[in-house]
């Protein structure tokens, strides 16, 4: 039996007397399509930035492909194979999308640190980069400084610069926010077509692309984890539609 | 696609729809003829101006200090108003090498301030780093005013405020040796300029040089990429803090002579003023910079002796709300619509 791509043990994040965070056990099977959903203010942004390292727990694990990586930084957990993308675009405004994601993959790659030659000629590099921008249908706008985009593109530029870490596992906070339905459409294409062996949570408010796309739901409600099982169980269960009343619920 | 061929620019012809050209950023770092036209002017100033060579002699020096600058403030984005400690660092050590132990060769001198710099680069950056903003600048101010106050009272070895004296040095590897007029000095300090530009050059457009841009425009998705910001920093903090430090030892071998001021907060406020005027992050910014401000602050103090600042500050407050990217970020629209025409012919 394999270890799980990403799990949790008793996690738990205290700010003051406020429990953000409350006794979070959570499983990633490789290749999961896993959901995370929840009001707001449930705690799903903190739970990501404990994940992710941004954060220190209070108290409690996290495992990445069952290696213990809680004392690690952010960055340490994106060398071995964690990758993000944000809730608010965080993107390089002034940097074209070629730029932004060769920027991605050359780190990815180690080249990073080296000073002598040019972005420019380093064929492996651009090669990979021009490969990503393609594939997320990008390729028009390659040399277009990222500022200068649509907003739906923009979240696209987010998700290429997730991929060129080459991510075993990849969080996805809420990709579809702030994308009109317009555009919304190519968004949820991509996420369709992500390799099957990557490990993916989703977190998301639009239920629509949740039931969609997710294969597993973790419920979240002060900070805890209420309730975890398929998309049919979670859409009827008593308990979600008594949080999400009044909120739009999704029959499968 | 083959994009790996070697034929540039056979291979710029229109691209298949929905592949990318990588042409353009091939491209980038090609050098342009503009950039030519820059370098021919110490040339020019050569033969229009031989009786000022030692005023261009400091404009070449203030231009290393300024690409230094550039280097911390313009790429990495850390704001700094204690630059001089580099500065008067490099001066000194220079100095010293040359009064104190009798080695007054100058590439050696050179390259002992480099490395002394560097090495006070690199002390300091985990102090500088720690803070962000105001906290940043707070502290680069205070190793500033701390440097300025250690020269002072090590009269011994500094000479204080009467300044470092005695400094002989000899040839440019043994065949120039700096003559009366400043010629030798000015070709020097010119040379020294010309490679330091080269070297940030292909910094800045090296894989380095991309993150160090990419991270001044978003320092929180860097580690997300997997990339550690405080060792990027610290790495342009301590490049920065080399070249400031060949720039002050510039000034010591050319002057034969280091005052105090080399550390002085005016000198660390002038060269931002310097670098913004001109336009921070693209090298030639700094050059621009240093060029019109030196050039105004002769015209103008030859004009009106006393209230040449007040001239001074009226420019710089126009070029602020006018021109917020200094001289170089009004050329920029211009050079944008040049690029599309090129890439969309």
């Amino acid at each position: 039996m394999t270890a799980p791509a990403l799990h949790t043990r008793n996690l738990v994040k205290t700010f003051g007397g406020f429990t953000a965070t409350d006794d979070v056990s959570l499983t990633l099977a490789p290749g999961a399509r896993h959901a995370l959903i929840g009001p707001n203010g449930a705690g799903k942004t903190t739970l990501v930035n404990l994940l992710t390292g941004v954060l220190a727990p209070t108290a409690g694990t996290v495992f990445l492909a069952g290696e213990d990586v809680t004392g690690l930084g952010q960055h340490r957990r994106v060398r071995r194979g964690l990758a993000r993308t944000f809730q608010i675009n965080r993107l390089f405004a002034d940097l074209t999308v070629l730029e932004s994601v060769a920027l991605a993959v050359g780190e990815r790659r180690g080249v990073g640190w080296r000073v002598w030659s040019p972005v420019g000629a380093r064929g492996e590099v651009l090669d990979e980069a021009a490969r990503l921008i393609e594939t997320l249908r990008l390729a028009d706008v390659a040399h277009r400084r990222t500022r200068d985009l649509a907003y739906g593109r923009q979240r696209l530029i987010e998700i290429a610069l997730a991929l060129a870490v080459q991510p075993r596992v990849l969080l996805l906070d809420e990709p579809a926010a702030g994308v009109p339905t317009s555009e919304s459409r190519a968004l949820f294409e991509t996420l369709a077509e992500l390799p099957r062996d990557m490990t993916i949570l989703l977190i998301e408010h639009d239920m629509d692309l949740v039931f969609r796309f997710a294969e597993r739901i973790s419920v979240l409600v002060s900070g805890a984890v209420l309730l975890e099982d398929t998309p049919d169980v979670v859409a009827t269960h008593p308990l979600v539609r008594e949080v999400y009343l009044g909120e739009a619920t999704h029959h499968a | 696609m083959d994009s790996r061929s070697p034929k540039p620019a056979a291979a710029a012809a229109t691209p298949a729809p929905g592949t990318v050209d990588l042409a353009p950023l091939r491209r980038a770092s090609r050098p342009r003829w503009p950039e030519l036209a820059v370098w021919l002017l110490p040339v020019a100033a050569w033969f229009l101006f031989p009786e000022d060579l030692a005023l261009l002699t400091q404009i070449a020096i203030m231009a290393i200090f300024a690409l230094s600058l550039d280097l911390v403030l313009g790429y990495a984005g850390i704001v700094t108003l204690g630059h001089a400690a580099f500065f008067g660092v490099g001066a000194y050590a220079a100095g010293l090498l040359a009064a104190k132990l009798g080695i007054g060769d100058p590439l050696l001198g050179l390259l002992f301030a480099a490395a002394v710099a560097a090495l006070a680069g690199l002390v300091t950056a985990p102090t500088v780093l720690r803070g962000t903003g105001l906290t940043r600048l707070m502290v680069t101010i205070g190793i500033g005013m701390m440097l300025f106050e250690a020269a002072n009272k090590a009269t011994d070895l500094t000479g204080g405020v009467d300044g470092l004296q005695g400094i002989e040095m000899t040839p440019i590897l043994g065949l120039w040796s700096f003559d009366l007029w400043g010629k030798t000095a000015y070709v020097y300090a010119v040379v020294v300029l010309l490679v330091l530009f080269l070297v940030a050059r292909r910094i800045v457009h090296s894989p380095f040089g991309l993150s160090l841009r990419a991270l001044h425009m978003n320092p929180a998705r860097m580690p997300a990429l997997g990339v550690s910001v405080d060792a990027r920093l610290a790495a342009a903090w301590v490049l920065g803090a080399t070249y400031a430090g060949i720039a002050g030892a510039l000034l010591t071998q050319t002057t034969q002579f280091v005052s105090i001021d080399v550390l002085g907060f005016e000198r660390s406020a002038e060269i931002l003023l310097i670098l913004v005027l001109g336009g921070a992050g693209r090298l030639y910014g700094a050059l621009i910079g240093t060029i019109v401000f030196v050039t105004l602050h002769h015209v103008l103090a030859g004009i009106d002796p006393e209230y040449w600042q007040m001239w001074i500050g009226l420019v710089l407050i126009g070029i602020v709300l006018f021109a917020r990217n200094g001289i170089m970020g009004a050329i920029d629209p211009f050079e944008r619509l040049l690029a599309r025409k090129k890439t969309e012919p």
